[in-house]
Parts: structure tokens; sequence; C-alpha cells
């Protein structure tokens, strides 16, 4: 039985894949190179004016969004701002501003993806059933998988490691926006159509409406997904805290490690806090 | 006049429909259906024609098919077969666009749990239909403002819909589709989420607006007793089939089969009238906060020279009279305290309405119906009368 088993010729699904990238990367070489370009000086021009922003007045600024967006509470402004003096104080501010402009990129590109692909999910259930197994394709594939691909298509640095953020941060915003427009009442749907509004004015008026807090939920989770992606994305050259980790991993520099660790820590918590809130104060 | 006719309408949901309508055509039940072919018969084989400005009453128990046959007839949901006729064109051919244009211009909904857009205010809700129609900012405030100004609603137009009762709700639901000034009104058991007196109360309201605005009405129910309060005419459906058209008379008096004989008769045992089913709405002033003109205001408005006269708990003090009011305001008093004439018959909600006929020949006054010293309504002796021998009326017929 066993000889019979390992007499079957192996299928060649490595190589084709090999051959489908090799024939991408030849043929589309030009468009990869423009994104490759453009979205690396963008980008690079957004990291330039983080920096350029005086760190004091910045973080006194997002200590005063936290402070607002938690309805004037003191805790998470009180946080942020020791949490970004400690960042700035062991040297990791152009770091962190770098992160920054990473997954402010990947969690945009994401969510402008992810909502329109979500919409049309909840709307179509042939979508649905197409799309659904491709996010779970994407959530279960190790991120590191995306590594490759993107190094192919677009070299290395920030350009590459948004991409696979993106491939990797994608799905909850794309599942949670299908979920919040499925959760609709129907009796809420039926009032709408009664009073014969276009799909339209459904979706805009009614529908996203109602979604919100869903997605705004799912948007939570792509901007805490792409930050994960952060580490692994600096080992195709992706700059950032994420990098600080990678370099103190390849030389054991425990101390180091710790210390651009826990700034990543710090960033999320304060990203994840404030992308709350804005859910928060939107629910009556 | 003819507003809708419905000829010959079904409604099947699931696969096999061919054979699904076969077997009812064959009388067989739901169940055997379902379990033939997997496919569930939502209305069969509906016929019927409604006047305009006629309320006609569509009643059944649950799961008769009436909230599917009121969805068929904007299209909510779409008609397996038949045609749906409004002003002689065929809604149930009709292309999208048109469908569209129908429910925006000439037919609204009134829904069951109101139907209210939770992240919308009061007024914003009541816009909806004007809206989505393109009506300028300014036309579409005017228009809905009216339309809360007329549920008595306007003082909370920027109050979202949580924030308020269920019946002030269902009076914004009933706010909004009559802003959109439709020709025809679709009440989906519009008061059934409503505890009794307020559904009627609502009723009544329904009934009062009827007199100036003349919509055709299609009203869902599954409660007889407001059939037969409102229904200009009702149909009364079992299993998905319409088994008798008729006036509230023709039902009572001459059911179709024994079907609805039991419906009938649940409403003659239902109809050992007691003081709550024949009592009407107070009108009455809080001893603790209006003065004499307001008194007297109220009195101008409800078109009545005495009114009981309550604390702000609702607890009964006695009753004041016009003739005091109007005295006492000239007097510029400016609380009614001095002039609540707290000798009054009051009685508990459970009496019987027979028990009451003697007290209430003898009293210069209507009687308060009281429970836990709170006022809940009042018995006018005409009403009292009216409800007594009509019931007399419908016993004697039955034997």
């Amino acid at each position: 039985m066993n000889n019979f088993l390992d007499n079957l010729p192996t299928l060649p699904l490595a190589p084709w894949v090999e051959s489908a990238m090799d024939w991408l990367t030849s043929n589309f070489s030009a468009f990869f190179g423009t994104i490759q370009k453009s979205g690396k000086l963008l980008m690079s021009q957004v990291t330039d004016l983080l920096i350029g922003i005086p760190a004091i007045i910045l973080i006194l600024l997002i200590v005063i969004l936290a402070f607002f967006a938690t309805g004037k509470k003191f805790g998470l402004a009180t946080f942020s701002l020791l949490g970004l003096l400690f960042i700035y104080n062991q040297g990791l501010w152009t770091q962190l501003m770098e992160t920054t402009t990473l997954v402010l990129f990947s969690s945009i590109i994401s969510i402008v993806i992810g909502i329109p692909l979500g919409i049309l999910m909840s709307k179509s259930s042939i979508a649905e059933s197409i799309i659904k197994p491709l996010l779970d394709f994407m959530q279960t594939m190790p991120g590191f998988v995306y590594l490759i691909p993107a190094v192919a298509f677009f070299g290395i640095g920030i350009v590459p490691g948004v991409f696979a953020s993106v491939i990797f941060a994608l799905p909850p915003t794309v599942r949670m926006t299908n979920l919040g427009i499925r959760q609709v009442p129907k009796e809420l749907v039926e009032a709408a159509d009664s009073y014969g509004s276009t799909a339209s004015q459904k979706l805009f008026k009614v529908e996203i409406p109602l979604a919100k807090s869903t997605i705004m939920a799912g948007i939570n989770q792509t901007v805490m997904l792409s930050l994960s992606m952060v580490v692994i994305a600096s080992m195709i050259g992706a700059p950032g805290l994420g990098r600080e980790v990678l370099t103190a991993l390849q030389r054991t520099q425990v101390g180091n490690g710790f210390v651009a660790g826990l700034g990543l820590v710090i960033f999320a918590i304060i990203i994840d806090r404030l992308t709350q809130s804005f859910n928060k104060k939107k629910v009556q | 006049m003819e507003k809708i006719k419905v000829e010959h309408v079904s409604k099947v949901f699931g696969k096999q429909i061919p054979q699904a309508l076969e077997l009812v055509k064959q009388q067989k039940s739901k169940t055997d259906i379902l379990k033939k072919t997997g496919a569930t018969v939502g209305v069969y084989n509906a016929s019927f024609s409604v006047n305009e400005g006629e309320i006609f009453v569509i009643m059944g128990l649950s799961g008769s098919g009436k909230s599917t046959l009121i969805r068929l007839l904007n299209r909510l949901i779409e008609p397996t077969s038949g045609n749906i006729l409004i002003d002689g064109e065929n809604i149930s051919k009709m292309s999208k666009d048109a469908l569209k244009t129908v429910r925006r211009n000439k037919m609204s909904m009134v829904f069951q749990n109101f139907g209210l857009f939770p992240h919308r205010t009061l007024l914003q809700n009541t816009e909806y239909g004007l809206e989505i129609r393109g009506v300028s900012k300014e036309e579409r405030k005017a228009k809905a403002e009216q339309a809360l100004e007329n549920a008595g609603l306007l003082a909370y137009k920027d109050q979202y819909p949580n924030q308020l009762s269920g019946g002030m709700q269902q009076r914004v639901g009933l706010a909004r589709a009559l802003a959109n000034d439709p020709e025809i009104l679709l009440m989906d058991e519009a008061f059934s989420a409503l505890d009794p007196l307020i559904r009627k109360e609502m009723q009544d309201e329904l009934l009062d607006l009827q007199q100036t605005l003349k919509k055709t009405i299609i009203f869902i129910t599954h409660d007889l007793n407001e059939a037969l309060r409102i229904g200009d005419r009702i149909a009364i459906m079992k299993d998905g089939t319409i088994i008798q058209i008729g006036t509230g008379e023709e039902i009572l008096t001459n059911p179709a089969n024994d079907y609805v004989r039991t419906f009938v008769e649940d409403v003659d045992r239902s109809k050992v009238l007691t003081a709550e089913n024949a009592m009407v709405r107070p009108v009455y002033v809080n001893v603790d906060l209006d003065g004499p003109t307001v008194a007297l205001k109220r009195m101008r408005e409800e078109t009545v020279s005495l009114l009981m006269a309550v604390d702000k708990n609702r607890r009964l003090k006695g009753f004041i009279t016009a003739d005091d009011a109007l005295l006492a305001a000239k007097k510029h008093e400016q609380t009614v305290h001095s002039i609540v004439q707290p000798e009054i018959l009051t009685v508990p909600p459970d009496m019987l309405l027979q028990d009451i006929l003697g007290m209430i020949h003898n009293s210069p006054t209507p009687i308060a119906v009281v429970k836990d010293e709170r006022l809940l309504g009042v018995l006018i002796r005409g009403v009292v009368i009216e409800a007594l021998s009509t019931y007399s009326e419908e016993a004697e017929s039955h034997e």
C-alpha cells in the first residue's frame, strides 16, 4: 500500500506557483516598479513629515486627542504621555514614526479595499461563498509566507512590508463589514425598502450607520493586525521598531530587544484604545 | 371606487414551487406540503378588493400568512403568481423603477415593532420618506414637523426612538408614514406590541384620523376585537388562505365555517363587559401643576364641561366643572385646588357593566375607573348603555 503511495508522481504545485510568480514579475515588472517607486516616495515623505514635527508637539497632540476621545478621562492620556516620552527617551522616536507610517498606510489600504468588499459580500451570497474561503486562507497562512511574493514583486523596503501587512490585516474589516450589514434588523431593511429607497440610499442612510460599530470593531482588529506584521515585515527591510527588534534578535542583544518590544507594546495599546474609543463614542 | 385589487395571488417559499401549488389545490395541509416538497405556502390564491377610503382588516393567527400577504402588496415579498392591481396598475409585473415610484408616492407602511431607525432622531425618522424622494430640506422639515405636531410629538423631535415609550414610537411610525402623504397605508400588526389601553387609544386615534384623511388602509391584526373595532370589512385567514371576507356584522352573525365560529365565540366570551372595556380616555388636570386657565383651555380642546382632577402621580382627587374654573380664572387664582369637588363615584376596572348601570343612572358626573387610587379611565353614560345594548343584541342573534 505504501508502495503505491510512494509511486505516485509528486504534484508539481510548488513549480507551478513559482512559474506563475515568474510570469507575473516579468510581465508586470513596470507596473510593480511604478508602485514600488511612488509608494516609497509617498511613504518616506509622510515619515519625514512626522519626524519634522517636533516630538514634544506631536506627543502633546496625541495626549490631548486621547483625553477627549476617551470622554475627558485621564487614564489613556497619562499612559500616552509617559509611554511616548519613554520611547523618545530610548532614542526610538524616528523608528516609531516609521512604524506609524507603515501601520497608517497598510490600515488605510485595508479599509479602502475591505469595506467595499464586505459590502459586496453582504449583498451577494455568491460573493460571500467565494470570498469567505479566501479570507480563511489569508488568515491561516503564516504571515511569513506573504513576504516571498512581496519581495518578488516589490524588492525590499517599506512597500513590500505594506503589501504583506495588507494581505494579513485585511480579513477582519471585510468580515465585520459583512456581518454588520447582515445583522441590521430585517424590519428596518423592510422599512427602508417600503419607502422606496434605492440600493445606495438604503446602504448609506440605514445599513452602514447601523453596522458602524461592528465595522469599527473590524477596523480596530485590522489596525492591530497590521501592527503585528511590523516585526515580520522588518525581515524584508521594512523600517521602524520592528527592525530594532529583529537586529537585537540577530545580535542576541536582550536589552535592546526588550526596549524596542516594549515600545511596540506601548504603541499598540495607544492605538488600540484610541480606535476603540472612536467606536464607543458613536454608539448611543 | 376600487383602489386595490388582488387576483389569485399565491406565495410559496422554497423549491418545488409548482408541485407545492398543485398540492394546495388538493387542499393538503401546510405541514403535509412541507413534508412532501420542502416548500412553505405563505399565501394561497388570495383574491379581494379594497375600496378607496376603506379600512380593510386582514385577520388571522400567527402563521396564517397575513404578514406575507401585506408584504406582497408592496412587493417586499415577490408574489409567486397572481396579479396585484393598484389604481389599475399591475404591481406584480412592474419594473423595479416603477415599483420604487409607487412605493415612494402611493403607499407607506407601519410596522409591528415600529421600524424606526435608531440612529435617527424622530424628526429625521419622519423625514425619511421625503428625504429619499429628494424633497428639499426646508419642505421636508416643514412636512415632517407638521406630521409630528399632529401626532402630538413635536416637542420630542430631536430625541431618539429608544428614549420614547412604545405608544409614542408607534405614533412616530404613523407620522412617518403620513408625512409622505400616501394614498394607501399598510399597517402590519401596528398596535400589537402596545399594551391594551394605549392600543385602544391608538385605535381611536386612527379612526379619528381616518375621518379627515380618508386613506385606504390595509390593517393586519391577530385580534378579532381590534378587527371589529376598526375594520370596515374584515378578511379572515387560515393557513395562507382567505376563508371569509365581510363586515364585522356579517362575520359575527354568519361565520363561514367552524374555524371562524370558534373565533367569534371567543369574542363573545370576552365580551362579558367590564368597566375597563367601556371606559374612555380621561380628560384631566393636574392639581399640582395646572391652573384654571389651563383647565378651561383643555375643556375647550376636548369639548367637555367637566375635568377629572389628579395629582402628579395620576391619583384621583375629584373633578372640576367649567363654571367653577371660569370663576376661578376671573379671580386670577393660580391653582385649581379650591374648586376641586371630591365627591365622585369610582369603580374598579374589573367591575361588570351591568352592575354599574344603576350607579351611572343616578350620577350627575361620569364615573371614574380607578385602580390603586390611580385614574385609568372614565365611564360615560351613553357609552356604557351603547356597549351593553350591542352586547345583548349580539347575544340574541346567536341564540
